[in-house]
């Protein structure tokens, strides 16, 4: 039996591009800027190049993906890009991690190239990049053929991964081309029109299995909690109660002393016990005494009453401080000679990511300190990085990077806290380190969906129609509060105002799955409903008629109408909601069928509908699973989720009072419709969730008459909504 | 020093008596497809079979696993071609992964003694292992796969 498993062979540029036969393709960044070139540049001095694409002899393909692997699939749908416009056979291609460098496998974004996998940005960055990749890299194949055959280039077509000479019926495979073809200098340039007609593609819009799936059924896929290493010994942090604050003193000489334990290390934010063994650690770490310091922000901070009544006097004090985010026609003003308006307010508590694979990693330095290797899964490598290297007073080129699969994100990955501490203590013991948070760790020091009270206004004109919304949120976390109010997107109200009342708690907050738009669109689509119910129309009717949708609004709430079979009378006991679904650049619909059982107040959603539009929709399988994830995830955090601090602590420790949706309490159903598109394909990792609150919440009004105005709806706030 | 039978073979772990056996097998035996969710019994990340019964194995002392049979994900098969693990491929169900290994688990135990179950059954029998990723669709479908095909 193996008793060590060694870290897989990680991407190695020398032997990507160096000695192996074949054809290398890569970026190159130089003086000319970034541009793809054939491996005899690519070993030019002085040039920093990495290696995309390799095709060998043997036909296979090897084609470098950048993006992170968190269950979405992107490692997969990122290269078939580059493989439909290759025209590789897929079954010939290998597909390797590419290292931490965003400068040569980065999309280029606002702020310069990036890695970063958050925001459901992967296929909708990479695809147009990748695409011309394989293009051009295909065009050198063609070339390369036409010049051996003495025949002009246009008069050849590609089968996959072969060229094909139909006047002459003959025909080279990629790996033939490879093993004779010298690349040109610098490859030839492509335009835009000679990219494949989206109907002739062979891979897009097809199911392409997953690459990471196999490894994912029998225990052989490595995230970074796996990575084991000679001579590696196990820390994990006691981070403070009371989030943020600094250790002041502790016991260091005692938990010295337990069985196996090698160090104890101080951090800025904690206490790391260094140990042989895992269990060593953790018995060590519930004999730690330490003393904080008591001047954390987050001191004293009660959550519940700051969010019952404390966000409400933050909102209605004349003299506090607003800021407008976003403003349109005549904003706020059309409050001022309204025929009606409609005021609510709702609240939601903070969420955490509770991503299954606690926070850890594995870090190694060289004997003199000056070298550190990192094993972590992050939906950021370059950015991680660079971290690492800022935390340690190391240069980025003194970090190498080991991008490893991760056991979920939701955003909490995106960050690298985890691993800094892992590598700190690594330079600290000078021994390699697996640094693993314990469950209990990664909530309490958690970074959450902040929690907040939004107040939502509407103005309707005399024919009823909805001419004006406002809306403030009041919470702790700036831009992770708003995100999701962008009406315009999906209908067409003139006038809009939209405004924040921050606070500061000195709780750690961050980007969580879809950041602000599911409490976002709780609250608009739950007010939008309760109008619809005033004006007697059906919220379809509604919707069209008073509120008006863009085009492609209209394309998805007709299509969910249908899928849902909106209109057709359900049991007894079941009620139908609907609301619009809006994130990264997609706009979906969503329709739930839930029942309710009254005296637990238990809601239950049965099945669900969404139809959305994604543009292109590179794989419709993953695209479904990602889908089917989102819904399943914002059922969880709209039934059941909830943060709540005392005294600056988070009061829940692990999954038996932070409760996610289990299978006995899933859908039965879950019905994904795409919108056929040809444009660009948008994000697909977020728009599963962000519907799921309202569309619960205005299916519980029609099952009976009562409005939730607070999220999440566990039982004791549905029993008080039925009581009241 | 606890001997163990953990897939077929005879190991000998170099712990207390009173180590969890998730770490026996992750950290002293290497067999990292077995997963710390929350150390506490509540995720069934870290489930592995012990004499066929599925065991939360962060919870099972090594006292207690010693003399018994250890199943864990690498013992299911020598070539992913147990019923389970072909139909969790054909169904493309893991998304990040991590809790799969528990649910293949818990959903060889159930198929082993109730080779055709009701979807009540196979969601009542599957509760106790999460998944965060929510694909939890696709393992009832996965297990009614593999129940039909094996």
């Amino acid at each position: 039996m193996a008793s060590m498993t060694s870290p897989k062979r990680s991407f190695s540029r020398r032997r990507f591009l160096g000695g192996a036969a074949g054809l290398t393709f890569a970026v190159g960044i130089g003086p000319k800027g970034t541009w793809l070139v054939a491996n005899a540049a690519a070993n030019v001095d002085g040039i920093d190049v990495g290696a995309w694409v390799r095709i060998a002899p043997d036909n296979r393909i090897t084609i470098v993906t950048p993006a992170a692997e968190m269950g979405q699939g992107s490692m997969t749908g990122v290269p078939i890009a580059l493989a439909e416009e290759l025209d590789a056979d897929w079954s010939q291609v290998d597909l390797e991690m590419a290292p931490a460098e965003p400068e040569i496998y980065g999309y280029q974004s606002r702020r310069g190239k990036s890695m970063g996998i958050y925001g459901s940005l992967a296929i909708r960055s990479y695809f147009d990049q990748m695409r011309l990749a394989g293009a051009q890299v295909r065009k050198v194949l063609v070339n390369a053929a036409a010049t051996e055959w003495g025949v002009d280039p246009s008069t050849l077509i590609t089968e996959p991964s072969t060229v094909v000479d139909p006047v002459n019926r003959r025909s080279l495979s990629y790996g033939e081309i490879a093993s004779f073809a010298r690349a040109p200098e610098e490859l030839p340039s492509l335009s835009r029109d000679e990219l494949k007609d989206p109907r002739d593609f062979r891979l897009i819009g097809t199911a392409v299995a997953r690459h990471d799936v196999p490894a994912k059924v029998d225990g052989s896929a490595q995230y970074s909690i796996d990575v084991q290493l000679p001579g590696m010994v196990y820390a994990s942090v006691v981070h403070a109660p009371v989030q943020v604050a600094k250790p002041v003193a502790w016991n260091d000489e005692a938990v010295s002393k337990l069985p196996g334990i090698v160090a104890v290390v101080g951090l800025e934010h904690g206490v790391a016990v260094v140990g042989k063994t895992f269990e060593n650690v953790l018995a060590a770490r519930s004999a730690f005494e330490i003393e904080w310091d008591s001047s954390a922000a987050a001191t004293g901070f009660d959550s519940e009453p700051m969010l019952e009544s404390g966000y409400a006097e933050m909102l209605n004090d004349a003299a506090g401080e607003v800021r407008v985010v976003n403003s349109a026609g005549s904003g706020a003003a059309v409050f001022d000679n309204a025929a009606k308006v409609y005021r609510r307010e709702f609240r939601s508590d903070y969420a955490y990511h509770a991503q299954m694979e606690p926070l850890n990693a594995v870090a190694r330095f060289d004997a003199a300190g000056k070298q550190v290797e990192v094993w972590e899964g992050t939906q950021a490598p370059g950015a991680s990085r660079r971290a690492i290297a800022q935390a340690l007073g190391l240069d980025v080129s003194q970090v190498e990077h080991h991008q490893q699969y991760l056991g979920g994100g939701f955003g909490r990955r995106s960050i690298t806290d985890y691993t800094i501490e892992a590598a700190l203590v690594a330079r600290a013991v000078r021994l390699p380190v697996k640094l693993i948070w314990t469950r209990e760790e990664d909530l309490a020091f958690g970074m959450f969906r902040p929690q907040n009270l939004q107040c939502v206004e509407a103005v309707l004109d005399e024919s009823g129609k909805v001419t004006g919304w406002r809306h403030c949120v009041v919470g702790d976390g700036r831009g992770l509060l708003y995100s999701g109010i962008n009406i315009e997107d999906y209908y067409k109200v003139p006038h809009r105002q939209i405004e924040t009342r921050g606070a500061s708690h000195g709780i750690r907050l961050k980007h969580w799955r879809a950041v602000a738009h599911p409490f976002n669109l709780f609250a608009i689509e739950s007010l939008v409903d309760e109008i619809a119910v005033d004006a007697g129309l059906d919220p379809f009717t509604f919707r069209r008629e008073r509120l008006g949708m863009t085009p492609k609004a209209q394309a998805v709430f007709d299509t969910v109408e249908a899928m849902s079979d909106w209109h057709t009378q359900r049991p007894t006991g079941r009620a139908l909601g609907l609301s619009v679904s809006e994130r990264s650049g997609s706009l979906g619909a969503g329709v739930v069928e839930i029942s309710l059982n009254r005296d637990t107040g238990v809601i239950r959603v049965h099945k669900v509908w969404v139809a959305i539009d994604g543009g292109i929709i590179v794989q419709p399988d993953m695209a479904r699973a990602n889908i089917e994830s989102g819904v399943v995830y914002g059922i969880s955090s709209v039934l059941k989720e909830r943060v709540t601090v005392k005294g600056g602590a988070v009061e829940q420790s692990n999954f038996h009072d932070y409760r996610l949706l289990r299978m006995t309490e899933a859908p039965e159903e879950i019905h994904v419709g795409f919108i056929d598109r040809d444009t660009p394909p948008t994000g697909l990792g977020e728009i599963g969730n962000p519907f799921i609150a309202a569309a619960v919440a205005n299916a519980f009004f029609a099952l009976t008459g009562k409005r939730l105005y607070h999220m999440p709806f566990t039982p004791e706030r549905v029993r008080a909504a039925l009581a009241a | 020093m606890v001997e163990l039978n953990v897939n077929g073979n005879t190991v000998e772990v170099e712990a207390d008596d009173d180590t969890r056996l998730l770490w026996a097998v992750r950290d002293h035996l290497g067999l990292t497809g077995t997963k710390y969710g929350c150390g506490g019994g509540f995720c069934g990340a870290c489930t592995v079979l012990l004499d066929g019964n599925p065991v939360r194995s962060c919870q099972v002392r090594l006292s207690l696993a010693a003399g018994a049979e250890v199943t864990t994900i690498e013992g299911l098969s020598s070539d992913r071609n147990h019923p389970l693990q072909q139909a969790w491929i054909a169904e493309q169900v893991p998304q990040c992964g991590y809790c799969q290994s528990g649910q293949i688990m818990q959903a060889a135990a159930l198929l082993d003694k109730n080779p055709n179950p009701s979807r009540d059954e196979i969601v009542r029998h599957m509760n106790g292992v999460i998944c965060r990723c929510g694909t939890y669709t696709r393992i009832v479908a996965a297990i009614q796969r593999a129940a039909k095909e094996a």
